[in-house]
């Protein structure tokens, strides 16, 4: 039934004359491009791009869709990505005219329905994190990350304290360590203890007055909440650094406790992650972040103000790092982070995290028989099994795991990562899936460590590839189409 | 270089020492094959400079594979005095002989003490079978 052809590229489809518009006649004077445009300005000949008829062009793009796997399709349990249902009310509220169809240029007083959905939304990340204060603007986690390490940098400018190293955990998220190297500080990594947590005598021993920050993933990448959190931020704060929590992970806590209580100064929310914002096509994305009091007077400008009955963006901020986006940040996906939020309220943020947390507990239980979960029986909103045991048995791997369940319908869980745990399969179902698709896919994992082995070695079987050349793909990537053909002329 | 005859790091880097001809140690440091078949397949290195100056656990050179990118550290003390310079288009040789043409440095020791921090092949064995499960 696969329609091949037409997802073949657009340029090996193309053919010499075709078009998908016929224009009308001019109804101008024509002239001669020589007129206009003299021939050394000109390139020798037109660029060579597809030409083809509309059908030709939607079906390509149609039948592409389809090879894809998506949460409006399979479950889809990748780890650490928060892979939840994203209800369609929101994307009917998002489109509103109102709030789609303004322009960013237009003065505040005609978009004050949208600038106070924005202000709301600040309040209510403000509320959520346990912080006092936030900005909207940056476009994506790791954004936020900068803006938050930048500030941090001009509040010890601003203070006369030299501190340049950034403390992370191995369990913290990848980006965290980039970060920290990009706003300009050196990011030293503290150890795990066995059970997962933060080595305590490391971070006694790493700890000392040049430390400006400590990033922490809590719930870490394990799936883990790390108890210790209190002592280490007091820790932190003791020695006059800062604590960030990188909020990546916020969907197993939702209402049940906040970054600011465990003694966070500042933190990013991942809106496509916790607020059901559209995920993947590399964006737009938002990443707001959460400050306590003495860091708000570095927040990006404009801030929202509601003043004398209106709101307006006050840009006269001197301690400002400036801006760190065009206008407000991307408007659309933080309004459907609003929708999101205040079409569950706070009890019902809170079940969001109670029943991710119970999910992926239940689905721990269910597999941890043929994929053992080293840190333990009880996790958070997410866990890491190993195929270790399942390797060593039987040569079956977490990727040929990760392969074969394509073949039963599910999207992979994230493989080999975090590092910490060998042949690493990290699950996260999230709260919106159903007993039913759990046990399916528990029963599909039991069914593929049954198999022979061979099958589940050349998986998957069922998709249009299979198992790219990534080696390849690194080393010599083909970066553009070209015209084979021609170039042999 | 047979495994049994090699000293081991934490890390996974295996060092072998010889007298060079001026009576100085030279260790010759490269990747064992457990780590290196847990890190799949190879797509990158990124060798030291000859002349570095390295301190024992310092990272000296990235190995990346299509699974993460890891350091490489140095099990000694000392300055870096050739590289492998062929595994940067060959990593092969890396994944097929670890422990011959694979090698990655060799550093001109400027001091011994960091030796008796390193596991001999039996004890490495041990920790390599913890970590895989």
């Amino acid at each position: 039934m696969r329609d091949a052809r037409s997802t073949q590229l657009l340029f090996e489809l193309s053919q010499a004359g075709r078009r998908a518009t016929t224009f009308p006649t001019c109804d101008v004077p024509e002239r001669l491009l020589d007129e206009l445009m003299p021939v050394a300005a000109r390139a020798d000949a037109p660029p060579p791009l597809p030409e083809l008829a509309e059908p030709d062009i939607v079906r390509h793009y149609t039948n592409l869709s389809t090879l894809n796997m998506s949460v409006d399709t399979h479950f889809y349990p990748l780890g650490s990505c928060t892979m939840k249902y994203n209800p369609k009310r929101n994307e009917q509220l998002a489109a509103l005219p109102g709030l789609a169809q303004v322009h960013p240029y237009q003065p505040a007083a005609t978009v004050q329905g949208l600038l106070g959905v924005l202000h709301d939304l600040g309040e209510m990340l403000a509320e959520i994190a346990g912080l006092d204060a936030v900005s909207l603007q940056p476009a994506a986690g790791a954004q936020g990350e900068l803006t938050a390490l930048l500030m941090a940098a001009a509040y010890f400018r601003d203070r006369g304290e030299e501190r340049t190293t950034v403390l992370v955990p191995d369990s913290a998220h990848g980006t965290n360590p980039a970060t920290a190297t990009m706003a300009g500080f050196r990011a030293v990594t503290l150890g795990s203890t066995p059970q997962g947590w933060v080595d305590l005598d490391d971070l006694a021993a790493k700890l000392d007055d040049r430390v400006a920050v400590l990033m922490i993933t809590n719930p870490n990448t394990l799936g883990l909440f790390d108890p210790q959190i209190v002592e280490i931020a007091e820790r932190v704060h003791a020695r006059g650094g800062l604590v960030y929590l990188d909020g990546a992970n916020m969907n197993a806590i939702l209402g049940i406790t906040r970054p600011g209580d465990m003694g966070a100064d500042m933190m990013h929310f991942n809106p496509h992650k916790t607020f059901s914002g559209p995920h993947g096509g590399g964006g737009p994305g938002a990443g707001p972040i959460a400050v306590r009091e003495h860091l708000e007077p570095y927040l990006p400008t404009p801030v929202i103000r509601w003043h004398e009955g209106r709101y307006d963006l006050v840009n006269d901020r001197p301690k400002s790092i400036g801006r760190v986006r065009s206008f407000m940040g991307n408007v659309g996906v933080l309004v459907r982070a609003y929708a999101y939020i205040r079409t569950h309220g706070a009890e019902g943020l809170r079940n969001v995290s109670e029943n991710a947390v119970l999910n992926a507990n239940y689905l721990l239980s269910r597999v941890k028989h043929i994929l053992p979960v080293p840190h333990g029986d009880r996790c958070m909103h997410e866990f890491v099994a190993s195929a270790s045991k399942l390797k060593s048995d039987r040569g079956l791997t977490a990727m040929d795991v990760a392969k074969r369940l394509l073949d039963y319908g599910y999207h992979a869980p994230t493989t080999y990562f975090p590092l910490v745990v060998r042949e690493a399969l990290m699950i996260e179902p999230t709260e919106t899936e159903s007993k039913e698709t759990l046990d399916g896919f528990a029963a599909a994992l039991f069914r593929i460590t049954d198999e022979p082995a061979e099958l589940v070695h050349e998986a998957s079987h069922s998709t249009s590839i299979s198992r790219p050349d990534e080696v390849r793909a690194a080393r010599k990537p083909v970066m553009r189409w070209r015209d084979e053909s021609a170039a042999e002329e | 270089m047979k495994p049994e005859d090699l000293l081991y790091a934490t890390t996974h880097e295996w060092v072998h020492v010889a007298a060079d001809e001026s009576g100085g140690k030279v260790a010759t440091v490269g990747i064992s094959a457990f780590a290196v078949e847990s890190l799949t397949d190879l797509v990158f290195i990124e060798l030291p400079e000859v002349g570095r100056q390295v301190k024992a656990g310092e990272s000296f050179g990235e190995i990346e594979s299509v699974k993460a990118v890891s350091d490489v550290y140095s099990p000694v003390d000392g300055e870096v005095i050739e590289v492998n310079e062929v595994l940067r288009d060959d990593l092969e040789r890396l994944s097929q002989d670890p422990y011959e043409a694979g090698w990655v440095a060799k550093i001109r020791m400027s001091d011994e003490a960091a030796l008796a921090e390193l596991m001999d092949h039996t004890a490495y064995q041990k920790q390599c079978a913890d970590e895989a499960h």
